[in-house]
């Protein structure tokens, strides 16, 4: 038994999640993108019957399997892992939680583990209207399964449609709409699909100009190019669209995270943004977190001391106040047991309204200091940073690409096809980048005010939790090393066009 | 008006009816436990894998359900279990994903473990899965070491409302004799279904022949250890609550009142046995018969749906505590709020539906079974 909750045990499990959400979204992304772009390769070959167009998806759909495993292995660690190392979490917010994550099973992933099978085994056995319609539902399955658990993750950073009830000591939703249509939920799948869009993307046209700078299968590498590079600046010009739409929500809802992302300590009416280092560009993050061109982005000094005016026209509290709050929710919440307890419904009673007043500060009651209510910021600016620019990257690359693709001039320019090759690692750093600032921004909350980290955790040992992180880093690694080799050895197969 | 307490049997029996899906789709790890042993030259091998590799994500995807089920509906067994027994999970889960990779990766060029090495993630998942799953759900009959204070919430030392009570974290589950006699039942019964599944699904005499006969022998120490089990089980001390009060205690041969007051689950039972051992029956005393998976799995699923209803109906603790009988687990007092469960209950009138595709797609898909033809014609085999 612990005699206490201590620091490292918060951190081996934030670390050990850390390390099997970041996995697990190295594969994810791949299966969005890649299950779409096979799903427009063969309605291709199902509209034209060019046996051409069968090929050429299912060499992608052997890539797409290969990727797809690992997924599955990672993906179920994660989902017990809230169960395992966050055990307060699980109940304190189970009853709003569980349900997107039950929905997921139910919906999603019978979907994509029954058709996935008609995809892989059935070109022989079902007519091609079935196959087809079987490997489009595979990639809606997996679509459905990333609303679901976006809709959970999004309720994490902005918590709607629920009540704290202190006689089962947990949130209890009140309203499925506001939790499965929050803004939060909506930005976050649009935002996270397209990077997963873009990825597959950037894979298949990385792969293509890998070909064709080999001189090998020219004309597969042509089609597959084309798909990829019309189907990635689509997903590049939707992910650039919902991520301003993110921008706003974050400025509105999770102000510290915004501020974090650019550093940005002293908030002012024209806030700048931040390039790198002193290249700034004036009034922008203000009219990018806002849309407006005057408007106060409050800064990480102003968020800690309060004081500016809220959009309703309060003033924002300290973290003091906030921490003073919490505490005296808690205590209200002791009350109330204590009483409940005791039967004497009048002070229950008194002591249930003090506690809902103060409600939305009770987990200011678990923080010890005002520094611990920032995130990291170096980490932060830099992630987005690096998953901006290389967004931005991907966008020139794809405009390129379809130019001279149109002008038919492709293999003129054999440096732009490196540099497609070399985006296909370049996608994956975005990727992770943003998730970076997803969920490190979110940080100290477990939920967004309502339950820091540090009261969410399993009640286990350190040791525990060490043995597994360093289990899980050494399988997840061992299969990421077999995986991308396979990958390759494929790759460098090619595909049988015969 | 469907009531708060309708909604939580509700549950508990799509809970229960999971997990009985679940034990039925073991026949994947039963079958892949046996790779070795049944296949004797590799193209034996090749043909138990991909025939389990067509249904090994149906498994998965069942239990990866389970778990979001039991965390939407019973919230607190999800945390006082998985928070808890800690080991235990962790050991169940490492057998799955190993397993995961094992079919894709075992054939493919530049796998660098090796083919030998992703059959035997196989071969270890089929061995563990099954055994420490068996172990895990006899703790529901036999308890476990754990204390729930929600009061602790608030502790500025230790916020943690459920403690597991001893060091072990799960692994003591594997140290009491009666959990291990429902492991290994579930260990061979796996294998028993494998064999039935090998039997209905693989094109060749050779493995039809070899598997009606290992049949036996897996068949044998099933059912020893399931009916010493289910004996001791209705005979002992069970964990009833006083609905009233929700206060729990021991009431003597508590599964066995449980089973004579809810008749129709002994009716069921006693059908299901029948079932299963009929599918058994018929397949080891008749050379044509291959449809034994389905009496047998239609059999299996009804006997584990009862057992655990038997476990969370009638006023039963359903997750006990053996240092806190108060902290014991109850579909009442575990259970999501009414609401949630309403919304998810709308969600599960999907379940038919999803259901029927399987159904479907299963059946385009095994239609005339596997055959060494297949395996040459494929494009995309383990």
């Amino acid at each position: 038994m612990l005699s206490s909750v201590d620091v490292s045990l918060i951190d081996w499990s934030r670390a050990q999640f850390a390390l099997t959400a970041m996995y697990h979204w190295l594969f994810v992304p791949l299966t969005l993108g890649l299950g779409a772009i096979i799903g427009i390769m063969e309605t291709v070959y199902y509209v034209k019957r060019d046996d051409f167009w069968r090929r050429l998806t299912q060499f992608w759909m052997k890539l797409f399997a290969i990727n797809f495993a690992v997924g599955v292995a990672t993906g179920l660690i994660l989902e017990f892992e809230f169960g395992t190392n966050w055990s307060n979490y699980s109940w304190i917010v189970g009853d709003i939680f569980g349900a997107p994550l039950a929905i997921e099973g139910i919906v999603a992933f019978f979907m994509e583990a029954t058709f996935i099978a008609v995809m892989f085994f059935g070109w022989k056995k079902v007519s091609p209207g079935f196959h087809l319609a079987s490997t489009w539902l595979t990639a809606l399955g997996a679509t459905f399964s990333a609303w679901w658990i976006l809709v959970a993750n999004s309720w994490m950073q902005y918590p709607v449609g629920m009540e704290f009830n202190p006689e089962t000591v947990r949130h209890e939703m009140v309203s499925f709409v506001s939790i499965a249509l929050s803004p939060m939920a909506i930005v976050k799948f649009l935002h996270t699909v397209s990077s997963g869009w873009m990825t597959g993307a950037v894979f298949v046209v990385g792969v293509s100009s890998w070909y064709l700078l080999r001189g090998r299968q020219q004309q597969f590498a042509r089609a597959s190019l084309g798909v990829g590079t019309a189907f990635g600046l689509f997903a590049c010009f939707f992910a650039m669209f919902s991520g301003d739409m993110s921008g706003v929500t974050v400025a509105e809802k999770q102000p510290m995270k915004l501020a974090s992302f650019e550093g940005l300590y002293d908030g002012s009416e024209h806030a700048p943004f931040t390039v790198a280092g002193p290249i700034q560009i004036p009034n922008m993050l203000t009219f990018l977190a806002t849309h407006k061109m005057t408007a106060f982005v409050p800064g990480i000094n102003d968020i800690l001391n309060g004081g500016y005016e809220l959009e309703d026209g309060t003033k924002a509290l300290s973290a003091e106040q906030k921490m003073a709050y919490g505490r005296e929710a808690m205590a209200s919440f002791t009350a109330f047991r204590e009483a409940d307890k005791a039967g004497d419904m009048a002070a229950a009673a008194v002591a249930k309204k003090d506690l809902m007043e103060k409600m939305p500060y009770f987990g200011y009651g678990h923080i010890q200091s005002r520094e611990e209510l920032v995130p990291p910021v170096p980490l932060l600016f830099w992630s987005f940073r690096i998953m901006v620019g290389l967004g931005g990257l991907f966008v020139l690359l794809f405009v390129a690409l379809l130019f001279l693709i149109i002008k038919d001039r492709l293999m003129k320019f054999p440096l732009l096809l490196k540099g497609a090759v070399a985006c296909i690692p370049l996608v994956y750093i975005c990727s992770q980048a943003g998730w970076i600032c997803a969920e490190v921004g979110r940080q100290p909350w477990a939920i967004q005010d309502l339950l820091p980290v540090s009261a969410a955790v399993s009640g286990i040992q350190t040791a525990s939790v060490q043995i597994t992180f360093f289990l899980f880093l050494l399988l997840f690694t061992v299969l990421l090393v077999v995986e991308i080799r396979i990958m390759l050895q494929a790759i460098r197969k090619g595909p049988d066009m015969q | 008006m469907i009531t708060y307490a309708f909604l939580q049997q509700y549950w508990w029996f799509l809970i229960a009816l999971l997990g009985a899906i679940l034990v039925f789709l073991l026949f994947v790890q039963g079958a892949n436990s046996m790779i070795f042993s049944l296949g004797r030259t590799e193209q034996e091998r090749k043909l138990i894998i991909n025939s389990t590799g067509r249904k090994w994500e149906l498994t998965f995807t069942t239990l990866v359900t389970f778990g979001g089920a039991f965390f939407a509906s019973f919230p607190l067994f999800y945390s006082t279990s998985f928070g808890g027994a800690y080991w235990l999970w962790v050991l169940i889960l490492l057998s799955f994903v190993i397993q995961a990779v094992g079919y894709e990766f075992q054939n493919k060029l530049g796998n660098l473990l090796g083919t030998t090495t992703f059959r035997w993630f196989l071969v270890i998942n089929g061995l563990f899965g099954p055994l420490l799953i068996g172990c895990a759900v006899a703790t529901f009959f036999n308890g476990s070491e754990f204390l729930i204070d929600k009061s602790n919430l608030t502790d500025s030392l230790q916020p943690v409302i459920s403690r597991w009570a001893n060091a072990g974290h799960g692994l003591d589950a594997l140290l009491d004799p009666w959990n291990l006699v429902l492991g290994f039942a579930v260990f061979f019964l796996a294998r028993v279904l494998g064999h039935l599944y090998i039997i209905n699904n693989v094109e060749d005499e050779n493995l039809r022949c070899r598997s009606s006969v290992q049949l036996i022998g897996a068949t044998v120490p099933f059912l020893i250890l399931f009916v010493a089990f289910l004996v001791r089980t209705l005979l002992k001390d069970g964990y009833a609550y006083d609905p009233e009060s929700g206060i729990v205690s021991m009431e003597p041969m508590k599964y066995f009142h449980n089973l004579t007051e809810m008749w129709q689950l002994a009716v069921l039972l006693l059908i299901g046995l029948v079932l299963a051992l009929y599918g058994i029956i018929r397949t080891i005393v008749s050379k044509t018969y291959i449809r034994g998976i389905w009496p047998t799995g239609a059999g299996v699923i009804l006997v584990v749906l009862v057992l655990l209803l038997l476990a969370g109906w009638n006023h039963t603790a359903y997750y006990p505590s053996n240092t806190d009988l108060q902290s014991s687990l109850t579909i009442e007092n575990s259970s999501s709020s009414y609401f949630t469960l309403s919304v998810m209950s709308i969600v599960s009138l999907l379940v038919p539906f999803v259901v029927a595709y399987i159904a479907y797609c299963w059946h385009a898909l095994d239609r005339g079974g596997l055959s060494h033809k297949d395996l040459e014609q494929g494009n995309h085999q383990y």
